[in-house]
C-alpha cells in the first residue's frame, strides 16, 4: 500500500514535470499538443482512496492551467475524468470490475484501449469547449478534440509500454 | 438536522466533486473575460522561475538569428542617426515640458503560447522593473501584445493572437482606422474589422497602431493587407492582416511606458463620475 502511494506521488510530479517541459511545446502543424498528463488519473488504483484522486486530478489541473494560462480549464477536465472513472470501469470491464484486479499499465487489450479512448475522448472535449467557450467555433473544436485524442493515445501507449513492470 | 448529516456524508463524494467543478468554473468564466481580477497566471514565481530556467537553456539555439535580428535593427537606426545634420547631437527634447512621453522597458518572452484561441506570453520582467497591467508590448518589427498580470519579477501578455484583443489600428496612407482582432484560425494572420468602405484599401497597403488608443504610440508597424472583403453584415471593409512579426517565435520585447496615459485615464474617470 505505502509503495502504491509513493508511484503515485512520483506519477505525478513526472507526468507534470514531462507535460510542462516536453509535451506542451510541441505545437504539431501548429496547435496540436498531446496531454498524457491524464495518464496519472487513468493509470490510479482501481481501488485507491476516491476523495484523494478528485483531489489529486484537482491540483494536477490547477497547476497546468497555471503554466498554460487557462483559468480552470485543465482542473474542470481533470475533476471530471476522475468522477467519471467509475462509469468508465464498469463500460470498459464489466459490472464486476472491482472484484478482478484490472491492471492498466500492462499489455494493451481491447478492454484496456476502449477504457483509455473513452477517457481521454472525455477529458479532452470538456477542456477545448472550456478553452475555447464559443460555440460558433464547435466544429473546430470537434478537430482538434478528435486530432489530440489520437495524439495523446499514441504517446500514453508509448509511455505505459516504457515504464510497464519488468515480468517476474 | 441528523438528516441533513446524513445527507452529506452520503454524498460526501459528490459534493466533493461539485465543489471542485464549481470552482473550476468560476476560474474558466473569470479567464474569458476580460481583466481577468483573480485568476491563477503564469506570472508566479513558480511557474515564471520554471519558465525562465527553460528559455535560458533554449535560448541558445536561437542566438544566431537574434544577433541578426539585432544588426538589422541597429542599422536601421544608425541610418535614421546618420540622416540628422548633427550625428553627435541627439534629438530636441523640449526642456519646458521637461521629460520624454514615451519610456521603454526591455524584457524577454520566456514562453510563448499560440496553439489555443486565447494565447498569453510571459515575460521576465514585472512591477519591480515598472510593468503595469495595459502597457504595449512590441518588438522591433511591430507590436506584440499588451501586459494582462504583473507580480514580483513576471507578467503575462495578452497576444495579439488572442480572440479578447482589440487594438485600434488604421491604414498608414489613408488614416481610416478600424479593430485589429483574430479570428483564431492562423497565426500568420489577423483581421482589422470596420474599415470604411471608402478607404481605397488594396492588397500589400501597410497598417499601423492608430492614435486613439492610449496604449500604443501611433504608427507602429502591424502588417500588410493579404485580402480585403466586404463583411455581409456591418457592410464594411474586413481586412486580413500578414503580421510583419512570426508570432510563433519572439525573443525579445519593448514594453512601452507611456506618461500620457496616467492623465489620461484621470481625467476620462473625472469626466465620467460628472455625468
Amino acid at each position: 500500500m505505502n509503495s502504491a502511494v509513493l508511484i503515485n506521488i512520483a506519477r505525478f510530479f513526472l507526468l507534470l514535470a514531462a507535460q510542462v517541459l516536453i509535451f506542451n511545446n510541441i505545437n504539431f502543424f501548429g496547435y496540436l499538443n498531446p496531454f498524457p498528463y491524464v495518464l496519472f488519473i487513468i493509470l490510479y488504483p482501481v481501488n485507491g482512496n476516491k476523495p484523494a484522486l478528485l483531489l489529486a486530478s484537482f491540483l494536477l489541473g490547477i497547476i497546468m492551467d497555471m503554466f498554460c494560462n487557462s483559468g480552470g480549464v485543465h482542473a474542470a477536465a481533470s475533476i471530471t475524468l476522475a468522477y467519471l472513472r467509475p462509469t468508465f470501469f464498469r463500460f470498459s470491464f464489466g459490472v464486476s470490475y472491482e472484484y478482478q484486479t484490472v491492471k492498466l499499465n500492462d499489455k494493451l487489450t481491447p478492454e484496456r484501449f476502449s477504457f483509455l479512448l473513452i477517457s481521454t475522448v472525455t477529458h479532452h472535449f470538456i477542456l477545448f469547449i472550456l478553452e475555447t467557450f464559443r460555440l460558433n467555433f464547435f466544429f473546430n473544436i470537434l478537430i482538434q478534440t478528435i486530432f489530440s485524442t489520437i495524439f495523446t493515445i499514441i504517446v500514453s501507449i508509448i509511455i505505459i509500454y516504457l515504464f510497464k513492470p519488468s515480468k517476474r | 438536522m441528523q438528516q441533513i448529516f446524513n445527507f452529506v456524508f452520503k454524498n460526501s463524494h459528490k459534493l466533493l466533486f461539485l465543489l471542485l467543478l464549481l470552482i473550476s468554473f468560476v476560474l474558466t468564466i473569470q479567464s474569458h473575460s476580460y481583466h481577468k481580477s483573480k485568476v491563477i497566471s503564469s506570472a508566479n514565481f513558480l511557474s515564471g522561475g520554471v519558465y525562465e530556467k527553460i528559455n535560458s537553456i533554449s535560448e541558445y539555439f536561437h542566438l544566431e538569428s537574434r544577433n541578426n535580428e539585432l544588426i538589422v535593427e541597429n542599422a536601421r537606426l544608425k541610418m535614421l542617426l546618420f540622416n540628422q545634420k548633427d550625428t553627435t547631437k541627439l534629438p530636441d527634447i523640449d526642456t519646458i515640458k521637461g521629460v520624454k512621453k514615451i519610456n521603454i522597458i526591455v524584457s524577454k518572452v520566456i514562453h510563448n503560447a499560440y496553439s489555443s484561441p486565447e494565447n498569453y506570453l510571459t515575460i521576465n520582467s514585472g512591477v519591480t522593473q515598472g510593468v503595469k497591467t495595459d502597457m504595449g508590448v512590441v518588438n522591433d518589427l511591430g507590436i506584440v501584445g499588451i501586459v494582462e498580470k504583473t507580480s514580483a519579477n513576471f507578467a503575462t501578455v495578452q497576444s495579439v493572437l488572442n480572440l479578447n484583443s482589440q487594438i485600434n489600428a488604421k491604414l498608414k496612407k489613408s488614416n481610416h482606422f478600424g479593430t485589429l482582432t483574430w479570428n483564431g484560425k492562423n497565426t500568420g494572420y489577423v483581421q482589422l474589422i470596420d474599415i470604411p468602405r471608402l478607404s481605397a484599401a488594396r492588397k500589400g497597403d501597410t497598417i499601423v497602431t492608430g492614435g486613439q488608443s492610449d496604449i500604443f504610440p501611433e504608427n507602429i508597424g502591424i502588417g500588410t493587407i493579404y485580402k480585403v472583403y466586404i463583411d455581409n453584415e456591418t457592410n464594411y471593409y474586413t481586412l486580413d492582416i500578414r503580421l510583419f512579426n512570426d508570432m510563433t517565435n519572439i525573443g525579445h520585447v519593448y514594453i512601452i511606458k507611456s506618461k500620457d496615459r496616467e492623465e489620461i485615464l484621470k481625467l476620462e474617470n473625472e469626466t465620467k463620475k460628472n455625468e
